[in-house]
């Protein structure tokens, strides 16, 4: 900032700041405004309109927030536990573990489904993803990329690829070769580029399109042929630390969440952030819809998973006990919605009644935290990865 | 102990929190009235005052928060291992035992929480008193790090000594009781602050996360700008009243869903069927075929004082030219139904009803059977506990693989290829 010396015309208080002191008599759209040199300054570099300051910018912004917590209370008329009042009690749940996965060199990190019900990919702290086949406990496949901490891993729709990525601030497709001598790695693709790394990816309705979401704070829709980036999406203010797409046909929506202890709705098509919930206390490690679509499920650091209806635009319950007091790591829901079950740092899973909010069952097992829990397409069991290397089915 | 003047930096954020609940069960637990009874334990030869045994920490636990005695020792374990409770019996082995294990609570100076993160100094500090207490003390791992440190701090390496000396002079002074104390409390501190080789490290969190703090520069105009937009357009947003949307027809077993697959009569007789059934026709805008059906069901089956005033409702919503529902039916029926209204009896709706019906049954019903609304009806369906263990994959032991999806690919690709070679 080199010093101006130009002709002060008038000294006195300045419009915006108040101070006295040398006034710039400056036009804007004909209008004449008396502001001291620093503001004119500011109002430059902050590309302000008149009258606006930093400060009443964030007055502005915290009224309305205040004004839609405001109007999401007033339809708020019933309390999700009231409602399910009526509906009956679960009977108790009998799981168990029925496979053990072993083989991951370090902490797995995150695990995906095949459409197929028996089959799965996890990735790894070791920078490999493995294929398994989860009846046989056959390892099909095996994947080693060049970076460590492989957070997102995702199994095609047509169950002939599999897409991981992390450190390496990238996502990669891999197509499932079934020679067995072949270096997969060699086919692999680079399809997403993140300025940081990558949190999650899901392919979404076909295996032509890759949804992923980066500690850079953005989300992004790739096209998987060309790697180009078909959408981004702007809006959280820290890492995003999960996303899930809509269960639905049409699908153009999706959930995201992080750091900055936002889940926020996105419309695929136009990029814009449609609704925003901010009620958790710390990051949102996971975010999962429900299988209807109209509400959604999210795990966070502050011990506590929290439910949100969307066509209510509001949270409606919150999975807690005084009991868990470490962070939750992921969600999934059952098939029917009934059950939510949410992986925690203290090393165990615990299963909540979705509609009553009461704790329906804990599973131990695992000797580290669970980074990923996720049932399977049909339902009938659940895959639990964890940081002691290996992955656990429940059923 | 040197004080350890750097900042918690932010990205221990995660870790901060779980602390912070454990200590609020901690303080819990030592609470005068609520908390857990004390005692004096024996030590070889030396009594330990406040201490307790693992069996009083489970069974707090179960009282405190309702949980089994699973949770309990899953739960008490948790705090053993993050060092807010050491074992003074094998103070090595950080574990819970439930059985009449002594066991103390660390004092606040030593939570991991307070001072972190532990420092090299303070490290080297501790491993230079334990060397010079007794030599050979040192474990293997411990004299392996010593002698590391000894390179990276060898500037400040009088000071070690020197801090050494002092403080194990100091606790010569105290009485035996308290040095005990005071060497059990340190060395847990040690123990999960520096982790001996194959012990996994419980302050391990991963990868470390961008805070929202190193954002503060970047809280300018244009992020507060996008904030009021978000805000402005989700107050415009349509909200649905929380009694309606959370209303939620109860989810039916997959057998019930099942029977309207039967015939069109089970789907039409089951209240949750017709109702689903209705939702699929709004969507083909054919809707009103139901409606009517409904409504002469209504005659048919209703008071007989009230037939003259329904066939009228039926006629002006539905056979009516222009009315509102208008359903179509046949020429003929609609002349013969037309004409038999103007002597209205319980039965004179039948023919239309029968056209419609038969309408619906071999156009609508079976493409609602295929349609994603019913399957997505079905795959949401219970099934309840008794027919599940058969059906669980997972409950057997599988041995013979299944094709891959990637083979089906390959070989019909591979098929393909043939035919377009032969052709």
């Amino acid at each position: 900032m080199c010093d101006q010396t130009f002709m002060a015309a008038t000294f006195g208080p300045c419009d915006s700041c108040g101070k006295a002191s040398p006034l710039m008599n400056i036009y804007i759209k004909s209008e004449a405004i008396n502001y001291c040199s620093f503001c004119v300054e500011m109002m430059a570099c902050q590309q302000l309109q008149k009258g606006e300051t930093l400060q009443s910018l964030k007055k502005e912004s915290d009224s309305l927030k205040k004004k839609l917590e405001e109007e999401r209370g007033k339809l708020n008329d019933v309390e999700l536990h009231q409602v399910a009042e009526k509906v009956e009690v679960l009977s108790s749940l009998s799981i168990k573990t029925r496979r053990v996965l072993k083989g991951h060199g370090n902490k797995v990190l995150c695990v995906d489904w095949c459409k197929d019900k028996r089959r799965l990919v996890s990735s790894s702290q070791d920078g490999k993803a493995i294929v398994w086949d989860a009846f046989t406990l056959n390892k099909e496949h095996g994947v080693t990329l060049p970076c460590t901490w492989v957070m997102a891993c995702a199994y095609a729709p047509s169950g002939c690829a599999v897409a991981c990525g992390g450190l390496d601030n990238k996502c990669s497709v891999v197509p499932l070769s079934l020679d067995k001598n072949e270096n997969l790695a060699a086919k692999k693709k680079s399809v997403a580029m993140h300025t940081n790394y990558v949190s999650g990816c899901t392919f979404t309705n076909s295996d032509m399109q890759l949804l992923t979401s980066s500690g850079d704070g953005t989300c992004a829709l790739w096209d998987v042929e060309s790697g180009q980036l078909l959408q981004s999406f702007h809006g959280h203010t820290a890492d995003v630390l999960s996303l899930d797409l809509a269960p639905s046909e049409t699908g153009n929506t999706f959930v995201s969440g992080g750091c900055d202890m936002k889940a926020n709705v996105w419309d695929m098509r136009s990029g814009q952030n449609i609704q925003s919930f901010e009620s958790h206390e710390s990051d949102i490690n996971c975010v999962r819809y429900y299988p209807s679509g109209d509400a959604f499920a999210s795990a966070s650091d502050d011990a506590t998973c929290r439910f949100y209806d969307l066509r209510a635009d509001r949270e409606v319950a919150v999975y807690q006990k005084d009991s868990v007091i470490f962070g939750a790591s992921s969600v999934d829901f059952s098939l029917s919605g009934r059950l939510l079950f949410a992986g925690y740092n203290d090393y165990t899973i615990n299963v909540w009644d979705v509609l009553k909010g009461t704790r329906v069952s804990i599973l131990f097992g695992h000797e580290n935290r669970v980074s990923r829990v996720r049932v399977s397409p049909d339902g009938t069991a659940l895959c639990s990865a964890s940081w002691d290397n290996t992955l656990r089915i429940w059923a | 102990m040197t004080i350890n003047t750097m900042a918690k930096g932010g990205w221990q954020r995660e870790q901060m929190i779980c602390f912070r609940m454990m200590e609020k069960m901690i303080v819990a637990m030592q609470d005068p009235d609520m908390g857990m009874k004390l005692r004096n334990q024996r030590l070889l030869i030396t009594v330990i005052p406040h201490a307790m045994t693992g069996h009083d920490i489970i069974i707090w636990l179960i009282h405190k928060y309702s949980v089994c005695e699973e949770e309990a020792l899953h739960l008490g374990g948790m705090l053993v291992k993050y060092g807010y409770i050491y074992p003074l019996k094998e103070p090595r082995s950080l574990v819970l035992q439930p059985d009449e294990s002594p066991y103390r609570f660390q004092t606040p100076y030593f939570w991991t929480s307070t001072r972190w993160p532990a420092s090299e100094l303070d490290y080297a500090i501790y491993l230079a008193k334990k060397n010079i207490r007794k030599q050979g003390e040192l474990m293997e791992y411990e004299k392996e790090r010593y002698s590391l440190l000894h390179k990276k701090i060898n500037h400040t390496w009088d000071f070690v000594v020197m801090q050494a000396r002092e403080q194990l002079r100091a606790s010569k002074q105290r009485r035996k009781a308290d040095r005990i104390v005071l060497e059990c409390q340190e060395q847990a501190y040690w123990l999960i602050n520096r982790p001996p080789p194959g012990v996994h490290n419980m302050l391990d969190v991963g990868l470390e996360r961008q805070n929202n703090f190193n954002l503060r520069a970047t809280l300018n105009s244009d992020f507060y700008k996008n904030e009021i937009e978000v805000y402005r357009r989700a107050l415009g947003r349509n909200r649905v009243k929380s009694s309606i949307c959370l209303e939620g027809v109860p989810v039916p077993t997959r057998l019930r869903v099942e029977r309207w697959s039967f015939s069109f009569m089970e789907l039409l007789n089951d209240a949750m069927g017709r109702q689903e059934f209705m939702l699929y026709l709004e969507k083909e805008f054919s809707a009103e075929n139901l409606y009517f059906w409904q409504a002469c069901e209504e005659i048919r089956h209703g008071e007989s004082s009230k037939i003259v005033e329904k066939v009228e409702e039926v006629y002006k919503n539905f056979l009516a030219p222009g009315a509102a529902r208008w359903v179509n039916i046949d020429s003929k029926t609609m002349d013969k139904t037309l004409e038999g209204i103007k002597q209205p009896h319980r039965f004179v709706l039948d023919d239309a009803q029968m056209h419609i019906y038969f309408l619906m049954k071999k156009d609508s019903y079976p493409r609602y059977l295929k349609s994603d609304l019913y399957k997505n009806m079905l795959a949401k369906a219970i099934v309840p506990q008794e027919t599940k263990k058969s059906v669980f994959p997972f409950m057997r032991r599988q041995r013979h693989s299944s094709p891959s999806p990637a083979q089906a690919v390959a070989q019909v690709t591979e098929e393909e290829g043939r035919h377009k070679g032969a052709g």
